[in-house]
């Protein structure tokens, strides 16, 4: 079953300018989908617009079966939503806010409190339940909505950049975390900047860029387009000049102790190393230039924009 | 969704608008008290005993109504205004908005919340007023019945002016230069019977009168107009401002894209 389906999704502000342009969108019950796209792309508006929290054009928008327009309050009750910018109350406890939302989706107070005190303990946010959410710090204020959104036990959340700003640290036991919903059978949509958060993530993959899908695959396929990498040379010893190498593959001096060189993918690594060892050159470490999922993104993007 | 989800949902809004005005209550319910006290005083005693007998009532009993009335009406609509356009303002509107209530129980329950505030102030309005004077109620179940009406209109004014305001200075406005005149017009301090013809007609046009009246009548008994089309004009205002009320709430006026 599709968790949602999207079709022909349009959406035009009332200042003019249209943000979706015929949208087509599929993922399926219990994916860890990433909808990726530079800012202004139109995630945010799809998301908002599965979320009624912004009305479409056209298009239909279905979640688990249920049409929005149709049936918008089974639609409502399946979802769950972290948005990007913080949307509770500053003033109201922890967790007030989080049962307060249970009660919404009409969850009795003694079974909302369970899933509160479970939540809050998973997300480290327990001890500051009392704590009244603006004393909170700007990773604690993510946690709580995260909590929040899954307190109903939706069976689609959607994240909308989760981890903006929350150290690398925090990140990663917050992906953990997520990793854990979605095992427990939780379909998950996730837009993100941060495109090693989709590769750590996420089976499948769209990217939006103008209102339009521009790519729609698992994030296996996605990365095996990836057709050269480029990878950073840490050198033992300084060199005057980049060593010309016989294989023929770009290397650039970056500094005097730093080599950049690209291989494409049906190239050996191998053949680098050998003539390196016959010139000499000792490498201490290598590693990507940039993340291979990144690197893709530009360029699937910077192509949309050429078209 | 079945009833008990929607029971769930709304007394979820409801205890969460009293929560919010109990929480600051220094703010919500002690001024209140502390204005109609100093009106008591200064109108009541000082400037009350010099006049002439109202309908065979002292000047202070025959203001006491329409100061309780006062407070209902100004709480009632401050309570609504002030909490929808917050969470507006912070977007935790949205909380509501994605999450399946309908669009009816959002609007009552924001009422409800107004009306929890409008009767509890009322009330503590009241027991300054024994302090004052005697108090006397001719009617409680027309008492009772016009005070939930009142704010229950007021509410619906304060949720409208909400969902429009664009600043904080917008959910001011309408309470400085329409409520407060409306207000002080509307027999609050006087009977209607003592103004000249063409003001008599055009005070016939201020909701407030009715409703003060109302509760005059409830209290002691003496009304410039009749039950009946008080009733029927207070309850043709809800049935309006509901109406309209829900139907920028469907097309989501103020509240989405």
């Amino acid at each position: 079953m599709h968790a949602l389906e999207i079709s022909a999704l349009t959406k035009t502000y009332r200042n003019g300018f249209t943000a979706l342009k015929g949208i087509d969108l599929t993922v399926e019950e219990g994916d860890f989908f990433a909808l990726l796209g530079p800012n202004g792309a139109g995630k945010s508006t799809t998301i908002s617009i599965i979320t009624s929290l912004v009305s479409k054009s056209s298009g239909t928008v279905k979640v688990f079966g249920n049409d929005l327009e149709r049936r918008p309050m089974q639609v409502k009750r399946d979802l769950g939503l972290v948005p990007q910018e913080f949307n509770f109350n500053m003033f109201e406890p922890v967790e007030e806010i989080v049962t307060n939302q249970a009660g919404y989706y009409g969850v009795e107070k003694r079974v909302a409190q369970e899933r509160c005190e479970w939540a809050l303990k998973k997300l480290g946010l327990w001890e500051k339940r009392r704590a009244v959410a603006r004393g909170l710090s700007g990773g604690m204020k993510r946690r709580l909505m995260i909590a929040r959104a899954l307190v109903h036990s939706p069976r689609l959340l959607i994240l909308d950049e989760p981890t903006a700003g929350v150290d690398i640290e925090l990140r990663r036991s917050m992906w953990q975390f997520l990793r854990e919903v979605n095992a427990a059978g939780t379909t998950i949509i996730l837009t993100t900047h941060y495109l090693e958060e989709a590769e750590q993530l996420c089976r499948n993959v769209a990217i939006i860029d103008q209102g339009r899908i521009i790519e729609h695959t698992s994030i296996k396929q996605l990365i095996n387009q990836l057709d050269r990498e480029t990878f950073i040379l840490d050198l033992a010893a300084p060199l005057g000049t980049a060593p010309a190498l016989q294989c023929g593959y770009p290397l650039q001096l970056i500094d005097e102790t730093t080599l950049e060189i690209e291989i494409r993918r049906e190239q050996s690594i191998n053949v680098v190393f050998a003539e390196f060892t016959a010139l000499g050159i000792e490498v201490l470490s290598m590693r990507n230039k940039a993340n291979r999922l990144e690197e893709l993104f530009l360029g699937l993007v910077e192509r949309g924009e050429e078209k | 969704m079945d009833l008990r989800t929607y029971r769930i949902a709304f007394t979820t809004i409801v205890l969460k608008e009293v929560r919010r005005f109990a929480r600051i209550w220094i703010q919500t319910i002690v001024p209140p008290m502390i204005t109609t006290a100093l009106y008591f005083v200064i109108f009541g005693k000082m400037i009350g005993s010099q006049l002439a007998p109202i309908e065979g009532f002292s000047y202070m009993d025959y203001i006491v109504p329409g100061l309780i009335m006062m407070t209902i009406i100004s709480n009632s609509y401050a309570n609504v205004v002030s909490s929808f356009y917050g969470a507006k303002f912070s977007n935790y509107v949205e909380e509501l908005l994605i999450s399946p209530i309908p669009h009816s129980l959002i609007l009552i329950g924001y009422i409800t919340g107004g009306v929890a505030r409008g009767v509890t102030v009322g009330v503590m309005v009241t027991l300054v007023a024994s302090l004052f004077t005697e108090l006397h109620f001719h009617s409680l179940w027309v008492s009772l019945s016009v005070v939930v009406l009142t704010a229950i209109l007021f509410s619906l004014a304060g949720f409208i002016n909400a969902v429009f305001a664009k600043s904080f200075d917008d959910i001011s406005i309408i309470p400085t230069f329409v409520l407060v005149p409306l207000t002080y017009l509307g027999g609050v301090f006087y009977s209607v019977t003592m103004l000249p013809g063409i003001w008599q007609t055009l005070s016939l046009g201020n909701p407030i009168l009715y409703m003060v009246n109302t509760f005059r009548y409830g209290m002691l008994g003496v009304s410039d107009i009749s039950l009946g089309t008080a009733y029927a004009v207070i309850t043709i205002f809800i049935a309006v401002l509901y109406g309209y009320s829900l139907w920028l709430m469907k097309k989501g006026v103020g509240l989405r894209g």
